[in-house]
């Protein structure tokens, strides 16, 4: 059954159509990947995906416990809540704050006390706190960064920030996860470790993925589907190998003219 | 054991506070405290009350006000107004209440548009609603325009300047340590984050906003009701600008730097009185060097606590773990 409907999506700035007539499925379970040159988009569909912008045209229907709703336009964190989570291509965490507090943030819409006991710190602030500490403890060390849990997130290495940043989406208790180049910046042997431990995360938390990445051995590897945008426009879909040896895609990567890559 | 230990500490707080309030209780019993100390410390607590309220809006959710001195304004208002007409403990206690609850109810209304706007873009409009604030005062018959209201029995004391201040202080402090601060803190962070993440800024940023006015609200009472006299050009930009130097002096996000700051700057200023001629000068000279020396305020965004105190004879500067 498809999470994820996006049928006909654009998204134009001004005189500049980012995102054209764009239409994808998703289905439950499924690690998709978005691939495309630089400029094709691939963020910006996020970025509607997310609710951070607001679509031109078309809509996005999230199906989520037998429930089917459109969430384009909607705000960010209501998508959020609806069971869209997701990590941002230049890390965008809560680097003044420590490690746990990024996690606990996440989790903040499930928090049940209200702001009465935020203020008295009531026996349902106490309840809540210590399952917050507990959930927040369990998933990094999941994510293993258990041991940084009181670090300031600003002063990790750059690898276990872009894990911070999944653990915190994952804390969000997402249905459908989006990973903007979640190997942006890393060495050969980190991406093997990040690849796995995608794989993983699907596994263990029941996730469907879409990710945006550049490393092509990391998207073939993994991805079951693919989809191929350029300027805009969807040129492709398809499994690794149909992908791999589909003529426009060659073309879109390295220019026309090239037949063989 | 830890957490007797916990328990053992937050009575500490407790104690501290008591022993705080009855020193300075005893003090004024004994006429050690003579009248002008007295409107110094009545002056620290209100702007503790203010700067802390402030340091939560400005500090902890990132949004930069210039208002603050409107919202102490109608809460000063409305006791003084409540306060000539029943002069009780009863009327200053409602009229201290309603000026509260009125500056929320403004600051919220006032919140929800202007706090979608940015940086420079709030502080000018949150400077523009304490100026409209400060017109209808001058033109209302209630407030006796320019003139302003005067004869305004003397209930403010010790001990409400120290409950209403110390509740403030713990109140906030408690807020902050709740998932719902966390939750203004990481507007403060980055919104777009926090936004994906599930937290609704704006719903954040404006209850952020009514706190604070509430408190201001409380201040501004709490000045109508020791001070005698109120005229409208009290409140003007140039008070916002005094609570915003406090915030910033003592470090924005640093509630125990905001106190610290309030005191600091009473204290220069009672010392500064008998160079009348220069005090201004001093005063703003000393504003510049600290800056100079400290720009992250005197405490940063982080809290004294008993483990810095320590720490302190050794390392004379606040802790630095953590990098800066």
């Amino acid at each position: 059954m498809a999470i994820l409907n996006i049928n006909k999506l654009t998204k134009s700035f001004g005189g500049l159509t980012a995102v054209s007539n764009v239409t994808m499925e998703l289905r439950e379970g499924e690690l998709v990947g978005l691939i495309g040159p630089n400029g094709a988009g691939k963020t910006t569909v996020f970025n509607l995906l997310s609710g951070l912008y607001v679509p031109s045209s078309g809509e996005i229907l999230l199906n989520t416990g037998g429930k089917t709703i459109a969430v384009q336009g909607k705000n960010p964190h209501v998508i959020c809540k609806s069971g869209i989570g997701r990590t941002f291509q230049n890390i965008r965490l809560f680097r003044d704050l420590t490690v746990m507090d990024n996690v606990r943030i996440a989790m903040h819409h499930n928090v049940k006390y209200g702001l009465l006991s935020g203020f008295l710190h009531l026996p349902s602030y106490r309840r809540e706190e210590g399952r917050l500490k507990e959930e927040s403890m369990e998933l990094l060390e999941l994510m293993d960064l258990g041991d940084k849990a009181g670090e300031l997130a600003k002063n990790l290495p750059y690898g276990e920030q872009r894990h911070l940043e999944i653990a915190r989406a994952l804390a969000t208790k997402p249905d459908l996860l989006l990973l903007d180049e979640p190997a942006a910046g890393m060495n050969p042997a980190e991406t093997t470790q990040l690849t796995k431990l995608i794989q993983w995360i699907r596994e263990r938390f029941r996730l469907t993925i879409l990710l945006i990445e550049h490393d092509m051995s990391l998207v073939m590897r993994i991805c079951e589907r693919i989809y191929v945008l350029d300027h805009g426009m969807l040129i492709a879909e398809g499994t690794p190998e149909e992908i791999r040896a589909n003529k426009r895609v060659i073309e879109a990567y390295l220019g026309e003219d090239v037949t063989d890559a | 054991m830890v957490k007797g230990l916990k328990e053992l500490l937050s009575l500490r707080k407790w104690f501290l506070l008591l022993f705080t309030f009855v020193i300075v209780q005893f003090l004024v019993q004994i006429n050690v405290i003579n009248d002008y100390l007295q409107a110094t410390i009545a002056t620290i607590c209100i702007n503790i009350i203010l700067a802390v309220s402030l340091n939560l809006i400005t500090g902890f959710t990132g949004q930069f006000s210039l208002g603050h001195a409107g919202f102490m304004s109608i809460g000063a208002y409305t006791c003084a107004i409540i306060l000539l007409r029943v002069p009780s403990t009863g009327g200053f206690l409602a009229g201290l209440l309603s000026g509260a609850v009125l500056a929320a109810l403004v600051g919220f209304l006032v919140g929800l548009p202007t706090l979608r706007l940015r940086g420079d873009y709030l502080a000018i409009a949150t400077l523009g609603m304490s100026e409209i604030i400060r017109i209808i005062f001058l033109n209302l018959e209630i407030t006796n325009g320019a003139a302003g209201l005067s004869g305004i029995p003397r209930f403010t004391n010790w001990f409400y300047l120290f409950v209403f201040m110390a509740g403030t202080i713990l109140l906030i402090s408690n807020f902050l340590r709740s998932s719902h601060g966390r939750a203004c803190i990481s507007v403060r962070e980055d919104e777009i984050a926090a936004e994906a993440m599930g937290i609704n800024a704006t719903r954040y940023k404006v209850t952020a906003f009514t706190i604070g006015a509430f408190c201001a609200g409380i201040a501004g009472a709490l000045y109508a009701g020791y001070f005698y006299f109120l005229k409208p050009s009290t409140f003007g930009f140039l008070k916002s600008i005094d609570i915003l130097v406090i915030v910033v002096l003592g470090g924005m996000g640093s509630l125990s730097g905001s106190v610290l700051a309030a005191i600091l700057l009473a204290l220069i200023s009672t010392f500064l009185q008998d160079f009348p001629d220069l005090r201004m000068v001093l005063y703003s000279l000393m504003l510049i060097i600290i800056m100079i020396f400290r720009p992250q305020g005197l405490m940063g965004s982080k809290e004294l606590s008993l483990k810095m105190l320590t720490g302190l004879g050794r390392n004379l500067l606040p802790s630095r773990k953590g990098g800066e």
